[in-house]
């Protein structure tokens, strides 16, 4: 059991750095659309002392809407408001992938920070955490896209979900909150306020969003 | 009864949505702000008694925190009244730049608007962590679409900052709830409830060290909304390109709110015995607050933005003075009260000389006291108030402040923080008296320059509050703020 939880952990890892190294949109939605899925397949490998009709729920719930929903709505977005198919960052890709890379000693070292937490729990579970949390923050600054920016929060909150299922054994219901309102931020009001952008200015970039400087 | 507190206003919120009569909304939320105002008051003499483990409690701290936002809803809703009856149908020039914009549909504004005041008051009445950061995470959602009434490029830039900063905020928090969650985790495996009194009756028994990380999560994520520095960046943009009746709102009733669901986790960890780490950190925030906002509002040259950065400030000495503990918390609590109406009363009268000079930069506009005398002169007491002149009533609440922080043996916290109120005074006082005085000249958008009763009426009510409370502060009042100095462990 626990060896195939640990190798979707690593793999989660992997498609967060290859989100700072890829330059086309579509396949960056896609990658996030993947580790959506293996998200939900974690929820039960790091939960599988204890796998209720609750968890199970939860499950779904991730992979439709992590795995199908978001990337669907994202890679219609990206259609209709005709978006360039690259990434455009502020930071080059060699250096994105470099600070992605030295995201995982930072997220070891977090993690060391953190009081021990309960042996049955996968030792790679904190530092894989953190180190998506790390790279969706990465994200959201180092990109100019408002898709880019909506995927590094997606990230960011799997990360966060990812420390819910560890850690949280009996308030299951703190993680659904996570699940059930993140969604409803990050890409319900998001992609409403992409739409309008793309509506009043034929561009997503949030880096045209600049009138408001010192 | 305490559930009515949000209930209400929220079922009038979402039925605002449908009503198509102007008349029949105006009144809806007219009426939802008297009645929440009167069930608020009610709730000063009628104490429940709730179990220990309930989710919904209403304690000082909450109570202080909800009468400040019933009180500025009502006059914000007073204002509203004049301001939705002024704004153009349909497509319209911007007042600034002059092309052409429309705005959000009456109905979304008016109903976002109650939402948005139902789910200020739930974190107000919340007992429970998950369901504080459902609230504080709900607030975020009814008043992005405020930020973006007029639809204009400016505005959306700034609902964009403001959902994704604030998103990230919120994201972190949880992950503080999280923690939170662990640190309450009892040795048999079980999680006591995360509700405020029932973690503060086991102090002891929660884990030190995972408090602390909870803690400085739930800063980080709480305090972006806050708007302290120097996570405060979607702040200067959101205040000055809203509308000012929602700047008012916000800077006045929605900081707050943040700022209890800070206090709620410092509750816990005083109980716990690490009141310390808590208190050093907003110390810590609280200066550097106050310190980036003398930066920036020293030749700013937007007014509204200016007025903005102010609230960097003083919610930055509402995290000073909690951090000092003892007798800087009361003067905390008092600054809460005394900033929020300033404040609001400020944007309000922001809006006014927005209306009719057609700019908010503060180069452009002059002679406000002749053109607009009420206004002019709210604008100038206004001033007075805010950077903490005598006889305002945050004069009286910084220099509390100011005074805990010398008995307790910090002179140089003392004079960093007079320091800064200094340079901060000087650079208010440039740009407002500038903009008082003088000849009338400016951009007028406006030819006719009556002021009406519902746009210095609200002000004017404010501004004798805040100068009350700079003479006497009731006994009542004294009182509720000792109890919630006291909750927070000072005196």
């Amino acid at each position: 059991m626990a060896a195939w939880t640990d190798l979707l952990l690593i793999l989660i890892a992997l498609t967060n750095l290859a989100m700072t190294g890829l330059s086309s949109l579509g396949t960056c939605i896609r990658v996030m659309a993947i580790q959506g899925v293996m998200l939900g397949f974690v929820t039960i490998g790091v939960r599988h002392d204890a796998v209720s009709a609750h968890i199970l729920i939860l499950v779904v719930g991730v992979i439709v809407i992590k795995g199908l929903v978001f990337p669907r709505l994202l890679l219609r977005g990206v259609r209709e408001a005709n978006v360039r198919r690259e990434v455009e960052p502020f930071i080059g890709f060699t250096m994105s992938l470099l600070i992605g890379t030295l995201g995982l000693p930072a997220a070891i070292w977090l993690g060391s920070r953190l009081p021990a937490i309960d042996p049955t729990v996968s030792p790679l579970v904190v530092p894989v955490a953190f180190h998506a949390i790390l790279i969706g923050l990465f994200l959201i600054v180092s990109r100019k896209k408002a898709v880019t920016q909506v995927l590094g929060y997606l990230g960011l909150e799997n990360g966060i979900y990812i420390f819910g299922i560890a850690l949280v054994k009996e308030a299951t219901i703190l993680i659904d909150l996570g699940v059930l309102l993140d969604i409803f931020v990050a890409v319900f009001v998001m992609g409403i306020a992409i739409f309008h952008i793309s509506r009043e200015f034929d561009h997503i970039d949030t880096d045209r969003l600049s009138t408001l400087k010192e | 009864m305490i559930a009515a507190l949000f209930l209400i206003p929220s079922l009038a919120g979402l039925t605002a949505f449908f009503i198509r009569s102007d008349t029949t909304r105006r009144t809806l939320l007219m009426t939802t702000a008297i009645g929440h105002t009167i069930l608020t008051t009610a709730a000063w003499w009628v104490k429940e008694e709730v179990h220990a483990e309930a989710w919904l409690a209403l304690d000082a701290l909450g109570l202080l925190f909800l009468s400040i936002t019933s009180l500025l809803f009502l006059v914000t809703a007073v204002y509203c009244l004049g301001y939705l009856g002024r704004e153009p149908r349909g497509s319209h020039h911007d007042i600034e730049e002059g092309f052409l914009i429309s705005n959000a549909p009456e109905a979304v504004f008016t109903g976002c608007l109650l939402v948005f005041l139902g789910m200020m008051s739930l974190v107000c009445v919340s007992a429970h962590f998950g369901l504080i950061w459902v609230a504080v995470e709900a607030t975020t959602l009814a008043s992005a679409p405020l930020i973006y009434f007029h639809r204009h490029h400016r505005s959306l830039e700034a609902t964009w900052k403001y959902l994704l900063i604030c998103s990230v905020g919120i994201a972190l928090a949880l992950l503080g709830n999280f923690f939170l969650a662990v640190a309450a985790a009892t040795p048999d495996g079980s999680t006591m409830p995360l509700v405020v009194q029932n973690l503060m009756g086991h102090g002891d028994s929660l884990h030190g060290a995972w408090l602390r990380a909870a803690f400085v999560f739930l800063i980080v994520g709480y305090g972006t909304k806050m708007g302290l520095a120097p996570l405060h960046t979607w702040l200067p943009d959101a205040h000055s390109e809203s509308p000012s009746v929602v700047s008012a709102l916000l800077s006045g009733a929605l900081l707050n709110c943040a700022f209890l669901s800070i206090l709620r986790a410092q509750q816990v960890l005083s109980a716990a015995g690490c009141a310390a780490f808590g208190q050093d950190l907003l110390l810590l925030l609280g200066l550097v607050s106050i310190a980036v906002a003398a930066v920036f509002i020293v030749g700013q040259a937007d007014y509204k933005r200016m007025l903005a950065y102010s609230s960097v400030e003083h919610v930055g000495i509402l995290a000073l003075g909690v951090g000092l503990g003892g007798a800087g918390a009361f003067g905390a609590m008092l600054h809460a009260v005394n900033h929020s109406l300033t404040k609001a009363m400020l944007f309000l009268v922001a809006g006014n000389i927005l209306a009719v000079y057609g700019t908010k930069s503060s180069g452009d506009v002059r002679g406000v006291l002749r053109v607009l005398p009420v206004s002019g002169l709210l604008w100038v007491t206004g001033f007075l108030a805010i950077t903490g002149s005598p006889p305002f009533g945050i004069f009286l609440s910084e220099f509390t402040v100011l005074k805990a922080a010398l008995d307790q043996g910090r002179p140089g916290v003392a004079a960093l923080y007079l320091a800064l109120l200094a340079v901060i005074f000087v650079g208010m006082a440039s740009v407002f008296l500038k903009m008082a005085q003088g000849e009338a000249s400016g951009p007028f958008k406006r030819k006719e320059t009556t002021e009406s009763w519902s746009s210095t009426l609200p002000p004017v009510t404010l501004a004798l509050v805040v100068l009350m409370l700079g003479v006497h502060v009731p006994a009542w009042l004294s009182q509720l703020l000792h109890q919630a100095a006291q909750a927070l462990g000072g005196s």
